[in-house]
């Protein structure tokens, strides 16, 4: 490996490098942050949700997890133009990663809140609080701290996830290290390269993950 | 003077399984009533239909005149809006077996709670209010730990004073010396002993004869759903009418 040579492509490249982690970053941010809003809707409704919603709800989730990423991203982006919603690239793969997010985070929700005892909700009852205050003030906040290590995990799965998007023509990191790669012939640097971008940005988010925990954490 | 407390043919059934089958009580202000018997003879049971923490099929409970959980609209028994029953809930106050404080709050937090939130006081009148509580029942100085710091003994005292400085009519105590471990059943029996004297309402469940017959005026005895027998703690204990509540507390630690 000539690292003089690599690393004068690299700087010659670094504009589409940037703009792809760029685009990386966008979907993922998306994605969690949309994936994680529905997720929440969708772990209330596996919980408290009344039986027709909940059964609704059991199904989406269902289906969803037990779909390949790929084939929605596909789905998202091929099948959803033919009923009408012609969602560009960007849009469509955003929308699959939210959807196959949302499914994840409603199964963490439903499970933290579920492990929650019994006894938590009967003496905030006891007291006099109404169901909306036991889970803003009790439920709530226990229930966080449980889905914290699990969410963190999801998230950095949807960093992965994005790759699939380079299918669909999305320029994200991927694509971008594709085309340098194919211009330069540096297969193994440059993968490595884009490899060591996924890593750090996946890393930080589980220091930043690892930070919150312990700053949660409640003393014994 | 209206009762306190007023139960009329309380029913109460699982399914199938029918665990209250008709039980009237009635307590004045100022009462101090052990609910004693063997396990599934309906004793928490009958407690947790006070405050609503278990629906019930049939009759009436009444505190201070005011029926709790139910209505008659034009003949039709209906269940009362959930924030009207969480006002009711109010009424009463409830310490259980197993603490249930909140672990995500401090001992004073835990207290605070429903005072700002059901009370509606500010932090301050909470806080203060917290500390007087805590003060009573031996913990001032550890407002500021979490349940995850107390000992059993610790959370149980916490837990109480959560439930009394809601200021509730009546205090509901279920079993709450059973997950305790023997050196530590005596601070808290302590504290409900004290609150007795103070003229403290309290409706008990319990497996402690001794402490039953110490601290109550009066003692019922369920028995497969219904109540077996009740009177005054000396009489109950000593001359037993029945030969189901003779047989029981043979079996029971009194003596």
């Amino acid at each position: 490996m000539d690292i003089a040579h690599f690393l004068e492509i690299l700087w010659l490249a670094r504009i589409p490098i940037l703009k792809g982690l760029g685009v990386t970053i966008s979907i993922s941010l998306l994605a969690i942050c949309c994936g994680t809003i529905l997720g929440v809707f969708v772990g209330l409704a596996l919980t408290y949700g009344v039986r027709p919603l909940r059964w609704l709800v059991r199904g989406y989730t269902d289906f969803i997890r037990g779909t390949p990423v790929l084939v929605l991203v596909l789905a998202s982006y091929y099948v959803l133009g033919t009923i009408g919603l012609d969602l560009g690239p960007f849009q469509a793969g955003v929308l699959a990663l939210a959807v196959f997010c949302s499914s994840h985070v409603g199964e963490i929700v439903r499970g933290a809140l579920q492990s929650i005892p019994k006894g938590q909700t009967e003496a905030a009852k006891a007291v006099g609080l109404t169901f909306p205050q036991t889970f803003a003030y009790v439920l709530g906040p226990q229930a966080l701290r449980q889905i914290l290590p699990a969410w963190v995990n999801t998230a950095a799965e949807m960093v992965k996830a994005s790759t699939l998007l380079s299918i669909i023509g999305v320029a994200e990191l991927l694509l971008r290290t594709q085309e340098i790669i194919s211009r330069a012939f540096m297969s193994l640097e440059f993968y490595l390269f884009a490899g060591l971008l996924y890593f750090t940005i996946n890393y930080a988010i589980e220091r930043f993950g690892r930070y919150v925990e312990r700053k949660t954490a409640i003393p014994s | 003077m209206s009762n306190l407390l007023e139960i009329r043919d309380l029913h109460k059934s699982y399914g199938d399984v029918e665990v209250l089958k008709g039980v009237d009580c009635t307590m004045s202000q100022g009462d101090v009533i052990s609910i004693i018997g063997s396990s599934g003879s309906g004793k928490t049971t009958m407690l947790r239909c006070i405050n609503m923490l278990e629906e019930f099929q049939g009759g009436t409970i009444s505190i201070d005149g005011q029926e709790i959980g139910y209505e008659l609209v034009g003949g039709q028994r209906r269940r009362k809006s959930e924030k009207e029953i969480a006002r009711q809930r109010a009424l009463t106050g409830m310490a259980f077996q197993q603490f249930n404080l909140f672990p995500h709050m401090t001992a004073a937090r835990n207290i605070m709670l429903g005072l700002m939130k059901v009370k509606k006081l500010n932090k301050e009148e909470a806080r203060s209010i917290a500390e007087k509580w805590l003060d009573r029942v031996g913990l001032r100085s550890r407002a500021d730990h979490f349940p995850g710091q107390l000992s059993g003994g610790q959370q149980q005292r916490v837990a109480i004073a959560r439930a009394i400085a809601m200021n509730p009519k009546l205090m509901l105590f279920d079993e709450v010396t059973s997950a305790l471990d023997p050196e530590l059943v005596n601070e808290v029996l302590q504290v409900i002993k004290t609150l007795a004297q103070d003229g403290m309402s309290m409706l008990l469940v319990t497996h402690e004869m001794r402490f039953a017959y110490e601290v109550s005026n009066r003692v019922i005895f369920m028995n497969q759903g219904r109540i077996g027998e009740e009177g005054n703690p000396k009489e109950m204990f000593h001359k037993p009418k029945s030969e189901r509540l003779a047989e029981f507390l043979k079996t029971s630690s009194f003596g």
